[in-house]
Order: C-alpha cells, then structure tokens, then sequence
C-alpha cells in the first residue's frame, strides 16, 4: 500500500476550500493551517502562465522529518503516511528544520503537526477532508499500488511533477500539468 | 522567469514568512557545548602527554567550568523544547539518524565525566575544599587509579561532542546554508579555539597562556581556511547554496558575519596573538574575549542565516 495524492494545476482555481475543510476536520487551531495555496506566476509579460497549488505535506518515502525526529515520534504509518505521534514529541522542532516544504508547524500544545493524508477518514474508506470537499474536484487520492485507484489513473493519464525532486525527499504528492 | 508568488491560507506562526524555528536557545546550547568540548580536549590531552604541572590552568583549574557550561547547554536547549515535560523522551529511544538524538546521548556521556574531572581535581584548585562524607574521598582515591583511562575517554567523547555541535545543522538539507558538511570541522575547530580562550583567560603562567596563544593561533588558521573553504564549496554547488552562500556575500548576513565573526572574532585576536608572542605586551584577555565572542557570534548567525535560507519560493 502506498497512499499518494494528485492535485490538477489545470483545474485547481484557488479558492482554498481546502484549507478551511482542513482547519476545520482536524480542529486546526485558529491562525494555522496544514494546507495552503500557492499562486505562482511564472514569465516575462505579455507571456505569463500563472499555475494555481494546493499544497501539504508530501509524505515523503525518504523524510527527512523522520530521519530527524530524535524520540520517533515523526513515523511512517500504513501506507507510508508520516504522522507525529503527539505523545511522543518532544517539541524539538528538528524535524520542522529538516522539511525543505515547510509542511510543519508547531501546535500550541507543544507538539508538531501537520497534515495526516486525513488518516482517520482513510480507514474508514473516505477521501482526506480537502478532496472530498474541492468544488472543481480537482484533488485525486488513492493507493499507487492499486491500479483502479483515482490516483493511480489520473497519473497514467496525464503528464505530472513532483516539488523540489532534487532535495531527494520522493514527494508522494503530485501536481497534473 | 519567475514573477510573482502569493501564498493564501498559509501564516504558521515561527514558519511563515520566515523560518524561524530555533532562537536564542540551540546557537547557546551549541556554544557551550563547544565550548565545553575545547577545554575537556586540552585537559585531557595534556594529562594524558604528562603536562599537567605545565598546564595547570588547562588540566585542573578551567575543566572547573565546564559542569556548569554544559548543565547551562542542557538548560538552554530544555528551554527549546516546547513540549518541556516529555524531555525524557530523548533518552527512551537511540536514533542514530538523528544528530539530536546522538548529541543528547553524548551528553549524557560527558557530563557525568565532566563531573568526574571536576572532582578529582577540586582538592588541588581549592585546597581547602572537604567532601561531605568520607564515602567521596574512598571513590575519588579508587578513580584517581584510572585517571588516565578517563582522560582518553574524556578526549574521545569531547572530540564527537564538538564535531556534533555542528553536524546538528549541516544534517538539516532542507536549509541549504546548513548542508554543508564543513560545519562539523568548522564547529570543532571553533569549539577547541573558544576552549584554548578560556584556558588562556583563566591562566596564571605566562608560558602556558602562551602556549595556547599559539595553539589557537593555529586553531584560527584552520578555521578562516575552512570558512573559505565552505564559500567555494557553496559557489561551486546548486543554485539553492549558491543564494545561501549570498546571504553572507552580498546578502543580509553580510556586516554582521565577516565584521562580527570573522574580523573580531578571528582575524583581531589573531594579529593580536601574534603581537603578544613578538613580545608586545598586550592584555591576553583582549584576544581571548574577543574569540569567546567570535564563537557566539559565528552559532548566532549560522543558526539565523541557515533558518533563512530555502529551496522553495
Ligand atoms: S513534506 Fe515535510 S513533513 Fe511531509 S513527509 Fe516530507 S519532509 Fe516530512
Ligand atoms: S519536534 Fe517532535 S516530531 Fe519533530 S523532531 Fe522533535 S520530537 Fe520529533
């Protein structure tokens, strides 16, 4: 098993619903977020390309947060989802230092959080929180070891990248382009 | 090219804009622990090569400091953490992976040993000093037969302790300032200079301040030709460390790291060293401040400048 998420740049037209779905499924404290969007816009004028990103942690197969975590409270979970297990953070902060994506932030209960791929929805059969939830469905989940998956088909059939592929980290979420 | 980048739903407090994750904490922690690091290396070097009447200040009178300094460390970086009473937890599992699993385990080796050194020569720093039970002069008479044995392990473990202080960055290859693996010989190399410092401050004998004048004469010779070293290694590299490499070669870093840490912190007190051993009288606790301070500076600004530097946006 191993859980990946695809988020089409194409359709995407950032409108953050994701994120409020997010802040509130998780009971994100106010003022932070596990998700986010990106605007970028990219060229010289008059030729701009402007590509729209729904971004999170990218559960990466090789993370450097839990290379880092001195306690092991950063882990690989099923599917290869990262989760920090809240009881065993310390707080250290060394694996916010080690994400090139910045995907971590410091909960005001001292221990590190960030997005969970929406686990407890997962293992009852339900799309994370900010799939279900896009108005252009523009978001794809699923296990890349499953063919039939959403996100298994989506990306036999489009043309896609990963984020900063040369930090090493191999991103388990793609963006369509 | 590049144009324009807005990021909405995004403002993580210590994250956003900037990272700034690590404050005044961990660069303390990583001086004291060099610092530390430095005169437990010389008090054990000179033990072990017999010296100890040469050097007193280097083999009895400064490891007198260094409990403090390091319990100082461990309180800094307790500080750091903001889930305080899980503190435990470093020592329930062993990560090698994890520089700051390995360095706090570390610690916990040198520290009791720092203690050990302290002890077994307290009675000849302060003559008047008494146990408070007999029990310690029988323990520190058994010790005093491995002494030797103590040093060597004293000298190991102060080695890893000062190279740690700067593998805890250049571990991190998110901050591409960090990532450079210069900065575990640069950090020990700093770490010993700001040890020869103290030992400097701290002696009575004109031969042996001289004496450390002249190793941390060396010791600044090979620090300014890592940092050289460092810069041609980021030039040479990706883009990414080539822009960190710029926050001090153009960038906001700039005034503060090559006035701060690299002409008061190394190249003044050097002419200075080199004037005092040419027989100049100057006040030795010129030079040797002036390396305590460069060595501060240099963990405040590396911390800073690496939480500065990026690979995305
Ligand atoms: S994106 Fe960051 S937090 Fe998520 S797994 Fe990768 S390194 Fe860890
Ligand atoms: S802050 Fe928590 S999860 Fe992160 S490295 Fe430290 S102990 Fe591990």
């Amino acid at each position: 098993m191993r859980y990946a998420m695809a988020v089409d740049t194409k359709k995407c037209v950032g409108c953050s619903d994701c994120v409020v779905a997010c802040q509130t499924e998780n009971n994100v404290p106010i003022g932070f977020c596990r998700d986010w969007v990106v605007e970028v816009t990219d060229g010289t004028y008059p030729q701009l390309e402007i590509e729209i990103r729904s971004e999170r942690c990218n559960h990466c197969n090789n993370s450097p947060c839990v290379r880092c975590c001195p306690t092991g409270a950063s882990h690989y979970s099923d599917g290869g989802i990262v989760l920090v297990n809240s009881e065993k953070c310390i707080g250290c902060g060394a694996c916010i230092a080690s994400c090139p994506y910045d995907a971590r932030y410091s909960h005001p209960d001292g221990y590190v959080d960030k997005c969970t791929f929406c686990i407890h929805r997962v293992k009852k059969g339900q799309d994370p929180a900010c799939v279900a939830v896009c108005p252009t469905k523009c978001m794809y989940f699923g296990d890349l070891d499953d063919p039939k998956s959403p996100v298994s088909v989506v990306l036999k059939k489009r043309k896609y990248k990963t984020l900063i592929p040369e930090a090493g980290t191999q991103p388990e979420l793609y963006f369509l382009i | 090219m590049r144009e324009e980048l807005i990021i909405s739903g995004r403002n993580n407090y210590l994250i956003d804009p900037v990272l700034h994750i690590w404050h005044w904490q961990i660069p303390l922690y990583l001086f004291l622990g060099g610092l530390a690091a430095g005169v437990l290396f010389f008090a054990a070097l000179f033990k072990i090569l017999g010296k100890e009447n040469e050097y007193p200040s280097a083999v009895k009178i400064a490891p007198m400091i260094v409990p403090f300094l390091l319990i100082l460390g461990l309180f800094a970086l307790f500080l750091d953490l903001k889930h305080k009473l899980y503190f435990w937890r470093l020592y329930t599992t062993i990560k090698l992976q994890s520089p700051m699993s390995w360095g706090a385990w570390t610690l916990m080796a040198v520290t009791p040993l720092s203690f050990i050194w302290a002890a077994l020569h307290v009675k000849e720093v302060f003559p008047k000093w008494k146990w408070p039970h007999k029990m310690f002069d029988d323990l520190e008479s058994i010790l005093k037969k491995y002494i030797l044995e103590i040093a060597w392990f004293i000298l190991v473990f102060s080695v890893i302790l000062g190279v740690y202080t700067g593998i805890l960055f250049s571990a991190f290859n998110a901050r591409p300032l960090w990532n450079t693996s210069i900065l575990g010989p640069l950090f020990l190399a700093s770490g010993l200079s700001t040890g020869a410092a103290a030992i400097m401050l701290l002696s009575k004998s004109e031969t042996e301040r001289k004496r450390f004048a002249k190793i941390d004469l060396m010791l600044i010779a090979v620090e300014l030709f890592l940092i050289v070293h460092m810069f041609m290694g980021f030039l040479a590299s990706t883009q990414v460390q080539i822009d960190a490499a710029s926050l001090f070669l153009g960038g906001e870093y700039t005034a503060p790291f090559w006035i701060f840490v690299v002409g008061f912190g190394l190249v003044i007190p050097a002419i200075l060293e080199i004037l005092e051993l040419r027989k100049y009288h100057i006040p030795v606790y010129i030079s040797g401040s002036l390396v305590l301070f460069g060595g501060i500076m240099l963990r405040f600004i590396i911390a800073n400048a690496g939480q500065a530097s990026r690979w995305l946006y």
